[in-house]
């Protein structure tokens, strides 16, 4: 029998209502609108006989007394194939779809199935009747798009199975049975090419967590030389607004070496995914050569949209990538912005009436910040193979100020962090990493020994830098000075990258190792002037040049001639030993 | 049929609480006090208790005033005979004319699907050279214009109002000081550009719950002319004092206060409204330009910090100039481009050179000796502040441009300003 609930009160998204019948902590509950909209709502808190509801839309025309359904089910997403290329709101309702249907606006109340019910999808077995088999393992697999979509036995099923039919090669329906399973006390339960899973729970059908050592090459030399990211690693990018967060996020979406990304806009501004939503499409991936939009998948929750499904929206992100993880892929997951979504938790926290922390975040913000970076992570799979979900998480500091309570619970729990800056976005200065702010745990696809000496001579040209300010140039020692120089020239042609032009943009792993070690070799030469501004000149036209060199094709003839003209430069002024 | 209750329960602040039941959460009611009648909402539903925000403030009301709920929530009315009329917050007509009671529509409607949005493509011509050739207005971009108290922020929204090139001008004027309401009010009328504008005014001495509506009613109206295939631009000033009269209204409901006493809900607040700002696919559209002043010049206080995360770029107006460096229209490079071939060269070149003598300034001010190259500096930038910093500038952007080249080949050779020699070619004055 449905269980049943009255509404005794409305604040805002947050509900009391009064039931009778047991509850489940976050457990989904629809409210009821005098019209017969179903208002979708969460269960986050009980007391007594009262349980207290997040609504995931806006609660205009509540009222005391209507009816709430409990369903019995957490917050749970659909997985199976057909999610890549689709566009999400937070709690997986396929937005062109919604738009098909209501047009310009959103309306509340409506939701669609994620997976489309009428495609049929090639099904090929992987098994045959009498195989043993348990959660996680596949049954089959389906073709999507680029992939071998594999169909695994759901996951939420306990214990070990033996397979007692399935379903011969042919085409299927996400809602078919393709395989009956008999458990351990001989009872039959059904297999579809599709499962759900509820999002608040990481999935957990692997034999072990790895330690994330490949490094993944996002292409930007800033990142992949000084603070790498690895396969399975988090990270996280904070800074003010108009550093440029957004931009290096979808920069990486496009160019990481990864099999599948996942974008989740939280609450950010629907223009920025729109940018996404129509460009990928006509992209090619350089890896496949289809287009971008095959390996992606959007989750969209913008700033407008209901605050509680903001929240849900990170963990839908997390979920379906862990999915794909169980396929043996690589998945990328890029969180913009996690500030939000602490936001959303502020809210709500608020509305409960809990005692606050710092600047009104719940007490528990640390740990749910650590418990979502924890979902990242390589595993090996129990067929042997490794799956990845690696995190990218922005976070938007109030006043652009690191100190704030969710960039420094953030800092805690990942292995890189890049810390963007104002400074150097207003000096036009792309990525606007910091150099000497941010760090990395991981190892990256550089000598270490190296990257590290390029990064002092950084360092210690910024302080010649600092000092000038002060003592001016004539105060400073022709040596020092050449060090500034070779700190601005390290920053502007290898840290830098134009973003405008199609081959800078991005730079794959190989043609930096060769561009590093040049002008690793350009920085240890041992050069001299007579006076500074024959020195700033020499390292001004070097500057211009090796930019020049950034944007020609690798391995070009071009490419070539640029090198031996910086490298002829840089012998006439060579002091030899 | 409306229910009528007669027992308040208890006042705080502009919220009353009355004991009633079969109230709809956001419902409207009427409460009627000796000092007069005023609209109030329903916010929050406890267990047969219900708190009201009553509009007009709660001075005056009695424990035994009239309470009719009203069974509908907050609307405007929505028709073209709106061009050209005055109203508050609450819709109520501010000039003489009649009240419009037709065709009510909602306020604070659904937020737009994101997959019908489409690609900025097209600017906003202004005639200021600021904004038109240095930071574009694109349609469907929300743009605030960070400020302090005491800059003509008010002149700068009028001027544009005035000169923008749209079909309807939306006014939302929040906590504005009676004097700035006439000011808006005359210069709309005296330049002939009232019959496509709608106002939406609140000014300091009414009520506070009206504040909050001004934005919602404002851009309620302005939806629905866009649905209707209209260029609608939305100006709203001030949204501090919108964000103000929210943490006003959060303190009295003992909400827990996050950050300098603002409500946690801050950022979405603000979200909410600014995203409305669109283009619709085949329709209208709606861009909007918000006033934010920024107490202390402070741009991380929480107002304009949570603002510039959610708008696309921003103004800084100081010292009555449209700042080039700080300033940013994060949209410019979608239509920048396509406008004339010069334009995005013009545009780096001078803001270059003008950095250039914002440095010799300061040298200058040190004592230190001032070159040939310093000279010139000096003299351009002078010109370019007056010819084209200065608000009262009203030229188009391709006599902006003209102008460019103009003040650049008075007092620099072509080589000297680095402009692609395909350009100078074209473009420099003999």
């Amino acid at each position: 029998m449905a269980n049943i609930g009255k509404i005794i009160g409305v604040n805002s998204n947050l509900l009391r209502v009064r039931f009778e019948q047991p509850v489940v902590q976050n457990e989904v509950a629809y409210a009821l609108l005098e019209s017969g909209t179903r208002l979708k709502s969460e269960v986050i808190r009980v007391r007594g006989s009262v349980a207290e509801l997040q609504v995931f839309e806006d609660t205009t025309g509540l009222k005391e007394g209507n009816s709430v359904e409990f369903t019995g089910e957490l917050l749970s997403v659909e997985l199976g194939p057909g999610l890549l290329t689709q566009v999400f709101d937070g709690l997986q309702n396929p937005l062109p779809q919604l738009a098909e249907q209501c047009g310009f606006f959103l309306q509340r109340g409506k939701y669609l199935d994620a997976l489309p019910r009428d495609k049929k999808w090639a099904f090929t077995p992987k098994v045959k009747v009498g195989d043993k088999v348990s959660a996680g393992e596949a049954l089959g697999s389906v073709p999507e798009g680029i992939f071998e979509h594999l169909i695994m036995v759901p996951f939420r099923w306990h214990g070990t199975f033996t397979v007692e039919s399935i379903s011969s090669a042919g085409d299927y329906k996400v809602t078919d049975t393709i395989a009956k399973l008999k458990d351990q006390n001989g009872k039959v339960l059904e297999a579809k090419l599709m499962q759900s899973w509820p999002v608040k729970l990481p999935i957990k059908c692997y034999t072990e967590r790895l330690r994330p050592v490949e490094p993944l090459i996002t292409k930007q030399r800033i990142i992949d030389t000084f603070f790498p990211v690895n396969r399975g690693g988090v990270y996280c990018i904070p800074g003010p607004f108009g550093a440029g967060k957004t931009v290096l996020q979808q920069l990486t979406a496009r160019h990481a070496e990864v099999d599948i990304v996942i974008i989740t806009a939280c609450g950010e501004r629907a223009g920025e995914v729109v940018e996404t939503l129509k460009e990928f499409p006509e992209q090619t991936d350089p890896r496949t050569g289809k287009s971008l939009m095959e390996r992606t998948l959007i989750i969209c929750n913008t700033s407008s949209m209901p605050v509680a499904a903001r929240e849900a929206s990170v963990y839908t992100g997390v979920t379906l990538a862990e999915y794909y993880r169980q396929m043996g892929l690589s998945v990328l997951l890029l969180a913009d912005s996690t500030s939000r979504w602490a936001q959303a938790l502020r809210e709500m926290s608020g509305r409960l009436e809990e005692i606050p922390g710092e600047e009104a975040f719940p007490a528990y913000l640390e740990s749910v910040i650590a418990s979502f970076y924890e979902r990242g992570g390589i595993v090996r799979l129990k067929n042997g193979k490794t799956g990845s979900v690696t995190i990218g998480g922005t976070v938007s500091p109030a006043g652009g100020n690191f100190e704030e309570p969710v960039t420094q619970a953030t800092l805690k729990v990942v292995g890189a962090f890049h810390g963007l800056s104002r400074e150097r976005s207003d000096q036009r200065r792309f990525p606007a990493i910091h150099p000497l702010d941010s760090w990395s745990k991981y190892h990256g696809i550089i000598d270490r020994a190296k990257s590290v000496e390029a990064h002092n001579i950084l360092h210690k040209g910024n302080d010649v830098g600092q000092m000038m300010k002060v003592v001016g140039e004539e105060g400073t020692s022709m040596d020092d000075f050449v060090l500034y120089l070779k700190g601005e020239f390290l920053d502007s042609v290898y840290l830098q990258q134009d973003a405008y032009n199609h081959i800078d943009e991005a730079c794959p792993g190989d043609r930096q190792a060769h561009v590093f070690e040049k002008v690793y070799q350009i920085l240890k030469t041992k050069v001299t002037f007579k006076e500074k501004d024959a020195a700033r000149s020499f390292f001004l036209k070097l500057t211009q040049t090796a930019k020049d060199w950034n944007r020609v094709e690798f391995k070009s003839k071009e490419f070539a001639d640029l090198e031996a003209t910086i490298f002829k430069a840089l012998a006439e002024v060579t002091v030899n030993a | 049929m409306h229910k009528v209750y007669h027992k308040i329960e208890r006042i705080a602040g502009n919220v009353i609480t009355v004991a009633a039941d079969g109230v709809t959460y956001h419902e409207l009611a009427q409460v009627q006090s000796p000092q007069g009648t005023s609209l109030a909402q329903v916010i929050r539903i406890d267990s047969g208790m219900i708190d009201l925000q009553v509009f007009a403030g709660s001075r005056g009301v009695s424990t035994d005033s009239q309470v009719r709920f009203l069974g509908r929530s907050m609307q405007v009315p929505f028709s073209e005979s709106l061009l050209g009329r005055v109203f508050s917050g609450a819709g109520e007509p501010r000039d003489n004319g009649p009240a419009i009671s037709e065709n009510m529509i909602d306020i604070g409607g659904p937020s737009v699907n994101p997959s019908k949005r489409i690609i900025p493509k097209s600017m906003v011509r202004t005639g200021i050279p600021m904004i038109d050739v240095f930071n574009t207005l694109v349609v469907s971009q929300k743009l605030p214009i960070f400020s302090i108290a005491g800059e003509p922020y008010n002149e700068l929204l009028a001027r544009i109002a005035l000169q923008a090139e749209v079909d309807i001008i939306i006014l939302g004027g929040m906590g504005l000081k009676y004097d700035d309401y006439l000011f808006f009010r005359d210069f709309l009328e005296e330049r002939g550009a009232l019959s496509r504008t709608v106002s939406f005014m609140h000014t300091a001495s009414d009520p506070i719950v009206e504040c909050l509506l001004v934005p919602d009613a404002a851009l309620a109206v302005a939806e629905q002319f866009a649905t209707q295939g209209k260029k609608v631009l939305v100006l709203l000033t001030d949204m501090t004092n919108f964000a103000d009269a929210m943490k006003e209204i959060a303190i009295t409901m003992e909400q827990v206060p996050s950050n300098r006493g603002y409500p946690g809900d801050l950022y979405s607040q603000l979200a909410s409204r600014y995203e409305k700002a669109v283009d619709f696919e085949g329709s209208g559209s709606i861009t909007i330009l918000a006033v934010t002043t920024m107490p202390g010049d402070d741009v991380t206080h929480p107002v304009p910090d949570n603002t510039g995360y959610i708008t696309e770029g921003q103004f800084y107006l100081r010292k009555g100039r449209i700042e080039p460096f700080g300033s940013l229209s994060r949209l410019k490079q979608q239509v920048n481009g396509d406008t004339r071939e010069d334009h995005r060269t013009m545009m780096n070149t001078m803001i270059q050179l003008y950095a250039s003598y914002k440095e010799t300034l300061e040298k200058q001010s040190m004592g230190f000796r001032m070159g040939n190259w310093d000279a010139k500096l000096l003299k351009y930038g002078v010109r370019f502040e007056k010819e084209m910093m200065d608000l009262s500038v009203n030229i188009p952007l391709e006599k902006a441009l003209d102008l460019g080249w103009k003040i650049l080949a008075e007092y620099f050779k072509p080589e000297e300003t680095g402009i692609p020699s395909k350009l100078i070619a074209k473009f420099w004055p003999e």
